[in-house]
């Protein structure tokens, strides 16, 4: 693509494949030079690899019997659990993921300021087979599938009931008005067809889609 | 990796012994995918399965082959698996990009599962970059084919008559030496690794793709799936009486889905 000063520049594509990964062929010399840089990276981060997750679960139970799991991702659903739901009277705090990237970095510790990155699980002193999950940090696309297998290998679903919560920009909603005339905020669901429940609002209509860990 | 949907009634897993697997690479402009939509929602196929697989961004929506609001409700991801054993076809569509790193496993795991599950032959959709064309590719048809020996034997003959044109090779070190040529597909995503594999794996793959640029690809997207539709003949391509032209490209449907792909109405207050 030609600019305006007549330079020749390589778009983005939308289809998201980054060329140079994909004609580079590793020479002898470049895998050393990786297996270096990877070995000096283990060594600052200590006992991780730096992508890897740890789920440190603080109960001795190997795997928690679980009947309504409910995930708040992202800064505004993990402030409306703080301010609605949790409390230290009815609920405990019974496990922490612990990651880095490159947006945030969440440490093993459970007593977590709202402005830090975190994510903490709770169970319902009156029924512990209630979990919460409280997950303000980002975690990235290369974690999210390894967070999933890790959190959920780790409970014992018995007619197991998940529901996400989560918040999108409302300039990111597709609609054919305009969205500054949208009354805002405003609810939309998605659900699997085995959840046969009333749904409390609109399901997301096509052409919205949701992204990320909540997507995963 | 493959997932079957459950469809109730304890049905067994699908076979798609003998079938045509028809795949996009996500690739420029998305037109592969484009017209994997498009021949889904014309064929109106029924989803069989999906992938599990952590090699595509997570995402998820409803159903974007809605026609009312009875089926607007079922959950689409990023990669599922939709058939129609009429026609010996099973469609897989891929509906985000790769994750870092990740399009190798994902590539050695696809061909896996085409050979245990038996298809006959893998038809992948694609696209280059047009700004790469050398001066001969910038005239004639942007379409071009690629086939794998396994196929051509089959195949190849078929495709001289249609008049098609199969991807050229080009120089590996251009302007010292032009002998040794290679497969240089820009901007097509795995489409390169997926053919050298099938290649070397004895596996029956064409590869149909277009020089296209980003921008509105519908139209490229429509020009992809007459050219398979050439080959396919997935739907007929009806003669029009008035002009004596056959323009099957009112015949394809356009999915729900491709509502507001250039961004949302203008508000009155703009004016």
């Amino acid at each position: 693509m030609a600019t305006f000063f007549g330079e020749v520049v390589v778009a983005p594509s939308r289809a998201g494949l980054d060329e140079e990964e994909e004609a580079r062929e590793e020479t002898p010399e470049d895998r050393e030079i990786r297996r270096e840089i990877e070995k000096k990276r283990f060594q600052q981060r200590g006992e991780i690899r730096e992508r890897e997750i740890q789920v440190l679960w603080s109960c001795a139970e190997e795997s928690l019997v679980c009947s309504r799991f409910i995930v708040a991702i992202g800064r505004n659903a993990a402030a409306f659990l703080s301010s609605f739901i949790l409390d230290s009277v009815c609920w405990e705090v019974i496990g922490v993921v612990k990651l880095w990237n490159e947006w945030c970095r969440t440490s093993s510790s459970t007593n977590v300021l709202p402005t830090d990155s975190f994510c903490l699980f709770y169970r319902l002193i009156s029924d512990p087979t209630v979990l919460l999950c409280q997950c303000s940090c980002y975690v990235a696309e290369d974690q999210q599938f390894q967070w999933l297998e890790k959190v959920f290998g780790s409970i014992q679903k018995k007619g197991l009931q998940v529901t996400i919560l989560s918040t999108c920009p409302v300039a990111d909603y597709k609609t054919q008005e305009s969205t500054l005339t949208l009354v805002s905020p405003f609810l939309k669901a998605l659900k699997t067809k085995e959840f046969q429940e009333q749904v409390c609002c609109p399901l997301l209509e096509q052409p919205n889609i949701v992204r990320d860990l909540p997507a995963a | 990796m493959f997932i079957p949907c459950d469809r109730g009634g304890g049905s067994a897993a699908p076979d798609f012994k003998g079938f045509t697997l028809l795949m996009p690479a996500v690739s420029v402009g998305n037109v592969g995918q484009l017209a994997i939509d498009l021949v889904i929602s014309t064929l109106d196929m029924t989803k069989v399965g999906y992938f599990y697989t952590d090699c595509l961004v997570p995402m998820v929506g409803n159903n974007p082959y809605a026609t009312a609001a009875e089926n607007s409700v079922e959950l689409s991801i990023n990669a599922e698996v939709y058939s129609l054993p009429s026609k010996k076809l099973v469609v897989l569509q891929i509906r985000s990009p790769f994750i870092k790193n990740k399009y190798r496993p994902f590539c050695e795991t696809l061909l896996s599962w085409v050979k245990s599950s038996k298809c006959a032959r893998v038809v992948l959709l694609s696209s280059s970059h047009a700004y790469q064309r050398d001066d001969e590719q910038l005239l004639g048809t942007p379409l071009r084919y690629l086939l794998t020996p396994a196929l051509e034997k089959a195949v190849g003959g078929h495709m001289k008559e249609l008049n098609w044109k199969e991807m050229e090779k080009v120089a590996a070190y251009p302007g010292i030496n032009d002998t040794d040529k290679v497969l240089h597909i820009p901007g097509g995503g795995i489409t390169k690794l997926l053919f050298t594999e099938s290649c070397s794996e004895g596996i029956q793959m064409a590869v149909l793709l277009k020089f296209c640029s980003e921008g509105d690809n519908i139209p490229d997207a429509f020009v992809l799936v007459n050219y398979l539709n050439e080959w396919l003949q997935l739907i007929k391509s009806e003669v029009s009486t008035s002009n004596n032209s056959s323009d099957p490209s009112s015949q394809w449907k356009i999915p729900s889905s491709w509502r507001l792909l250039f961004g949302n109405g203008l508000p009155p207050a703009l004016f």
